[in-house]
């Protein structure tokens, strides 16, 4: 039974956002006993509501306030006020990713001394390890069902993934296979396994990809301890005399104000709307935004380098059907500088529908040259390229001058510009995607720009010192003891790896912490 | 009211073939009446707005943006109406915006206008001329879905669309490739 709690009780944790951070937060906290409302912008749709459609499913699912964006990037000149592809509603992005779980290296935690200082960039090293994560990682990936972790079986492989594989391995590459998934290859956890369905991204009809929707939410709320109150849009975090925080103001699903009181606020709610909130949280105290003593709250956004190749075959392929995302080769992901660029990649495989690879081939592009590859979609495959990015000061999220909301508050505006590293490894990256394809007999090959942001991380970074970053290896913030961030805008760096794993990672981490603070009466 | 009509009434096919004759190059497409008609495929646009001639030319517009061959005129008709039903009927300003552009269009192309010419690479040349213009990336950006997230197009490329009521692909080939 779902716990309603007054908006006046000061005890419970309100967390903002129920996706990857947000949703497993509120569930490992509701298991602990700990009282939790989460409120999430988005609506509650139940995973049989999602839609086999990808226009109609992204107007069901992904957030679509306005944003602007800057900078240099080709999302902002092509997609100007769609700067990430990320979902408003129960679940999130959880509801939207692919489902690609992996650890992060060793040495990515440590990016500031491995790569040593690079010009431009504003590289830190994490103030944890992957020691310290290991024991949770492994939590994670439980809780996920990742395949090839605890004894689950791999996917088994599509057609776009032979493809892949195949040149691949006649490249030379060793590390291929079909990915570490936190999609069911086998019944577990209550749902179902893969049907090969090729949705990943509208929604998994089956349940049978990972998402704190129908997983960690029902959970938590099956405790009684856990509300989860949908199209609740937090709208400033509110904070007393003392400098802690109090409580949030919210826009409830009527549009009407609403105060929650609050003994500890955790905010999830994505890279772009974690930072904007602490920005618009502003206050005489606190003049820069809440827990911006740094002056890092909105900076170093990071994206991951991405991007990526299609190839068009001579005999079909129908790389349409089946799981997106799972096929993998990460022989790329390690650090090796005499590639020309620090850090690493991995490679991954995705196909588009007709519609969104109309959209997203080559934006803006027209005539025969782009109609020509459209007439091959049956007989295409393809990659997505995901590497480390630089953080740098200058890529943020900050506020915009003079647009505002449905609510009055002024819209987040997304700059970022590629550093000649995210540069350098992108066309490696290309060039060793199209011979990927070439060593299999492609005709034609495609290094296709980025899609607006999936992955959107750094813009509340962890460091080890007040002045360098937001929050501390517990995410909770330098500067206010019971504000906490639980999403990726913690991370110091981004790695090569999709984020989701290790989003889940800390806030399952961040709950120990979190109770044991609460019951030794700290917070 | 705009409608896509099968079979264009009042009109025989007798009859629209020989108007096609005098229609110039692009001749697969008729204007009469009120109406853009398609002489092979038996079907007719219906247009209250904006002059049939301008969505004729809209419509050999939108083919030479997004050139398929193996896609009907239909497609590329119904991905146009919009610009007669929704546009230029509610707003006086953006049917003169879309009138006003045509005729520049057929002013670039010469004598007998954007359709007079018969090659594509001659008539993409002059797209060419107007791609930077608002008026273009309208029609641009509007074909990505107008065209492309028409269900029965999919087919035509080989895209199955919708899979979850048949069971996704677990037993219907999503790992059938037999080349490699």
């Amino acid at each position: 039974m779902a716990a309603p709690y007054d908006l006046s009780d000061e005890n419970v944790v309100v967390i903002i956002g129920s996706g990857a951070g947000g949703g497993t937060l509120g569930n490992e906290l509701a298991q602990k006993g700990v009282d939790v409302v989460i409120l999430e912008a988005g609506k509650r749709i139940e995973y049989d509501e999602f839609i086999n459609d990808e226009w109609e499913s992204f107007g069901q699912l992904a957030w679509l306030d306005n944003r602007t964006t800057s900078g240099d990037w080709r999302v902002s000149r092509d997609f100007p006020n769609l700067p990430a592809w990320i979902v408003k509603a129960v679940g999130g992005t959880t509801t939207h990713w692919a489902g690609a779980s992996l650890r992060f290296q060793e040495h990515e935690f440590k990016a500031l001394t491995n790569y040593g200082s690079v010009e431009g960039a504003n590289l830190l090293d994490w103030p944890l390890t992957l020691a310290d994560l290991e024991p949770y990682y492994a939590k994670a990936e439980d809780k996920l069902g990742v395949t090839r972790t605890n004894g689950i079986p791999g996917l088994p492989g599509s057609n776009n993934f032979k493809v892949f594989e195949a040149g691949a391995k006649a490249l030379g590459y060793e590390k291929v296979h079909t990915g570490r998934m936190a999609i069911n290859s086998e019944y577990r956890d209550d749902r179902d396994a893969c049907q090969q369905t090729g949705f990943c991204f509208q929604g998994c009809k089956w349940g049978a990809k990972w998402s704190t929707l129908y997983t960690e939410i029902p959970k938590g709320e099956a405790t009684g301890r856990l509300e989860v109150r949908p199209e609740s849009h937090v709208l400033k975090i509110e904070h007393g005399d003392d400098g802690k925080v109090t409580g949030v103001v919210y826009a409830d699903t009527q549009g009407n104000l609403q105060t929650q009181k609050a003994r500890v606020v955790c905010v999830a709610g994505n890279s772009i709307e974690s930072p904007r909130l602490l920005l618009n949280s502003a206050s005489n105290m606190f003049p820069d935004g809440l827990a911006n003593s740094s002056g890092q709250v909105g900076k170093n956004y990071m994206r991951h380098t991405t991007g990526s190749v299609y190839a068009v075959f001579d005999k079909p392929v129908n790389f349409y059907r089946g799981t997106t995302m799972a096929g993998i080769i990460q022989d790329e992901a390690g650090h090796d500088p005499s590639r020309g660029f620090v850090g690493g990649y991995e490679l991954e495989t995705l196909a588009l529908g007709l519609p969104f690879m109309a959209a997203f081939l080559d934006p803006g592009g027209w005539g025969r040259g782009f109609t020509t590859a459209l007439d091959a979609y049956d007989r295409m495959a393809g990659m997505w390229i995901v590497g480390e990015d630089m953080p740098q000061e200058k890529n943020r999220i900050s506020l915009h001058g003079e647009l505002k909301d449905q609510y009055g508050m002024p819209i987040p505006d997304v700059y970022f510009d590629d550093h000649p590293n995210d540069i350098a490894m992108r066309n490696h990256a290309y060039r060793q995607g199209m011979a990927i394809y070439d060593a299999v007999g492609a005709t034609r090959t495609f290094p296709t720009p980025p899609y607006p942001s999936t992955h959107n991380l750094g813009t509340n970074r962890m460091s080890e010192k007040a002045s360098d970053g937001v929050v501390n290896m517990w995410g909770q913030s330098h500067d206010i003891d019971n504000l906490f961030v639980s999403d990726g805008s913690q991370f110091t760096t981004g790695a090569a790896e999709n984020p989701t794993l290790t989003i889940v990672t800390l806030a399952i981490r961040q709950a120990d912490y979190l109770a044991e603070q609460l019951s030794q009466g700290n917070l | 009211m705009v409608t896509v009509y099968q079979n264009s009434p009042g009109i025989s096919r007798r009859d629209l073939l020989r108007r096609a004759g005098g229609a110039g190059a692009a001749a697969m497409l008729v204007v009469s009446g009120g109406a853009v008609l398609s002489v092979n495929q038996a079907w007719g646009l219906e247009v209250t707005a904006l002059k049939p001639e301008t969505m004729a030319t809209l419509i050999q517009m939108a083919r030479d943006i997004y050139p398929h061959d193996h896609v009907p005129d239909k497609y590329y008709a119904i991905a146009m109406k919009s610009y007669d039903a929704e546009m230029a009927a509610k707003e006086t300003s953006k049917k003169d915006m879309i009138e006003a552009a045509i005729a520049d269009l057929d002013a670039r192309a010469g004598d007998g206008g954007y359709l007079g010419l018969g090659w594509e690479d001659d008539r993409v040349a002059v797209l060419k001329q107007i791609e930077s213009t608002d008026f273009f990336k309208m029609v641009r950006g509007g074909l990505v879905t107008g065209l492309y997230n028409q269900k029965e197009v999919w087919p035509l490329f080989g895209y199955e669309g919708e899979s979850y009521s048949e069971g996704g692909y677990i037993d219907r080939g999503f790992d059938d490739i037999e080349w490699l």
